[in-house]
């Protein structure tokens, strides 16, 4: 387990690893009786696993009265009233200012993410300092760390500096590459490119600074977009930081708009609030759906390396 | 570098040393950033909540330093022994359900066939949104709701004792979080499908010459094969298992309830500080968390000697 498998590498093992042609009828037979098998296992864990995704949609359009205490999935009227009603803010607050407020801090992430995180990983990665092996330590003992020991101190440090109620808390740690997780992944990722790349800006007399910015960023982009991806992805669904430090209801991301919506419609109104949910988890869906390749190779990467 | 440079050999270790010196000092520039945060953001305020822990602080008057009550007064809090059992349960038997619900399919999805992209993205997606407050929401509403899934429930275990469904029912919303977190299996099922893609098909082949079935094949190829994955998975998911917060918030609206079925240790944990304002004792709790997560890292460390088979031995 001490080979990286870089992204490319594993889209290729992907695609080389096509079905393995067998020869006699008695073969393909048997292989077709196991493909059906595998088509009727696996299509019945994929209805386990979307139902709830499914349950959520027909809900959202069901008339408020019909949800609780009807068996059937599909709605008996499609109603678009469930939207309307999410769609018209909560609290005084229109719904497009929680849209902002999240978009605000995912690409304020998404930014702090990629500059540090890939300046820490260069360093990582390919220079030989003295300490680097420590601090190499510390930053993978942060990923094993529970965050809840550090927030009481910073929330009193924050209430302080009078940032209670603004973004600074939520966005500081992103530009100080506090998210070991992008770390480590773009030091996997650039101890798979090849040295003589740097070796070569070396001998051309460029220093570590030209180094990285004209070799490695521009080699790094399949690792810079996994992790801009699960940046903003998480930023939009984050609900522990915004709910300690946003008290004012205009300065609210999505998870905590859509915490007050249920607080304020309670049990009854089920239908807005799996509209108000659907809403929220859109752009992740969206994202899902456009760069699941670039995720799901993340999180392969992340696990293959001992 | 006090040595003069008369002969050859001292002269290129210098260089080599200045080379060196050079070295470090871009080596820290580029490590700034991470080195603020890292002392900033995680090592000042671990020390800061380890000093918090022997005081007593609600954040408008100085702190008193009170010694060990904090530590003690959990002994004997019933909410706090109550958050210790409800996390343990769900981190012993939801960590592995989840884990052989990822090995399990991704056994299945190994062999590559038609659609496994599909499938793989397709499982993967409730691991990216199953975290977050939508999903908690429809996961309380779905166990209200007497559609399809209280139609099952009702086979299984007979009705709910009370009104609101599972949700109401203290005895059931746990199993109904250990249920959500097992609904995330894509994460270490993809960790677990790359790493089956690891291990040589030759073994398999010449463990079917041999006359090994598929179960045996399973016990003494895939899974020796895969323990550095599986212990991977399994030290990651048992360290979030024990940071659960947001379900748990959203399901009881903020309480832990009913009747502390949902009184998981972080959320414990953020009422006391945040709204008891007890910063002390929510600074212990914070650094028992600590402790009861390193202790269980290092059994996990130290037990992988036994079971664990890095490759390299074998190949």
């Amino acid at each position: 387990m001490t080979k990286a498998i870089t992204h490319t590498e594993l889209i290729t093992t992907d695609r080389l690893a096509g079905p393995r042609r067998r020869h006699g009828v008695g073969h393909r037979r048997q292989s077709a009786l196991r493909t059906t098998i595998f088509h009727v296992l696996t299509l019945a864990v994929l209805v386990v696993i979307l139902y709830p995704a499914v349950w959520m949609v027909m809900s959202s359009f069901k008339p408020g009265n019909e949800i609780i205490g009807s068996v059937s999935l599909v709605p008996e009227s499609f109603s678009f009233d469930n939207y309307a009603k999410a769609l018209s803010g909560i609290g005084g607050v229109s719904f497009w200012t929680f849209v902002v407020n999240s978009l605000i801090l995912a690409v304020a992430s998404v930014v702090g993410v990629v500059l540090s995180c890939s300046i820490t990983a260069y360093a990582f990665a390919r220079i030989r300092f003295r300490g680097s092996k420590f601090f190499f330590l510390c930053m993978i003992a942060t990923m094993l760390l529970p965050f809840h020991v550090v927030i009481i101190p910073q929330y009193i440090v924050f209430n302080q500096l009078d940032m209670i109620n603004t973004y600074w808390p939520l966005l500081l740690g992103k530009f100080l590459a506090a998210d070991a997780f992008f770390v480590f992944l773009m030091i996997q990722f650039i101890r798979g490119l090849p040295r003589d790349l740097d070796e070569a800006a070396r001998i051309d007399g460029a220093g570590h600074v030209r180094t990285f910015t004209a070799v490695i960023l521009p080699l790094m982009k399949p690792a810079l977009v996994t992790s801009s991806i699960f940046a903003f992805i998480w930023s939009w669904n984050d609900f522990f930081g915004p709910l300690l430090y946003l008290k004012d209801p205009g300065m609210y991301t999505m998870p905590l708009a859509l915490r007050l919506y249920v607080d304020q419609t309670s049990t009854s109104d089920y239908g807005a609030q799996m509209a108000m949910a659907i809403l929220a988890l859109l752009p992740v869906v969206l994202f899902f759906l456009a760069f699941q390749r670039y995720l799901v190779s993340g999180v392969a990467t992340e696990g293959l390396k001992g | 570098m006090t040595a003069p440079a008369a002969t050859a050999a001292p002269a290129r270790a210098r260089t080599k040393n200045v080379r060196a010196r050079r070295e470090t000092r871009s080596g820290y520039l580029f490590l700034s950033p991470w080195l603020i945060g890292f002392f900033a953001l995680t090592a000042g305020p671990m020390v800061a909540s380890l000093a918090l822990s022997f005081t007593d602080y609600n954040l408008f008057n100085d702190p008193e330093f009170v010694g060990l009550d904090n530590y003690t007064r959990m002994l004997t809090d019933p909410n706090f022994l109550q958050a210790v059992k409800v996390t343990g349960i769900y981190v012993l038997v939801g960590t592995p359900l989840k884990l052989i619900a990822a090995l399990g399919v991704a056994m299945l999805l190994n062999a590559p066939r038609r659609g496994q992209g599909f499938y793989r993205s397709a499982f993967y997606l409730p691991s990216l949104i199953g975290g977050s407050v939508s999903i908690a929401i429809v996961w309380k509403a779905m166990f209200i709701d007497n559609g399809i899934v209280a139609q099952i429930g009702s086979f299984f275990g007979g009705p709910p004792a009370s009104e609101g469904g599972w949700v109401g029912d203290p005895a059931r919303t746990l199993p109904l979080l250990i249920l959500l977190t097992v609904w995330q299996f894509g994460a270490p099922m993809v960790i677990f499908l790359a790493g089956l893609k690891q291990v040589p098909p030759e073994l398999y082949e010449a463990a079917s010459v041999d006359g090994a079935g598929p179960v045996r094949r399973f016990f003494s190829i895939t899974i020796p094969m895969l323990s550095p994955v599986l212990f991977f998975n399994l030290l990651l998911e048992t360290i979030h298992a024990f940071q659960v917060f947001n379900s748990a918030y959203i399901i009881s609206n903020g309480s832990g309830g009913p009747a502390g079925s949902t009184l998981f240790y972080t959320l414990y944990l953020y009422l006391r500080g945040f709204r008891d304002f007890q910063m002390g004792y929510a600074s212990a709790m914070a650094w028992v968390l600590v402790i009861a997560v390193g202790i269980v890292t290092l059994i996990l460390f130290r037990s992988s000697r036994a079971w664990v088979h890095y490759a390299g031995d074998e190949r």
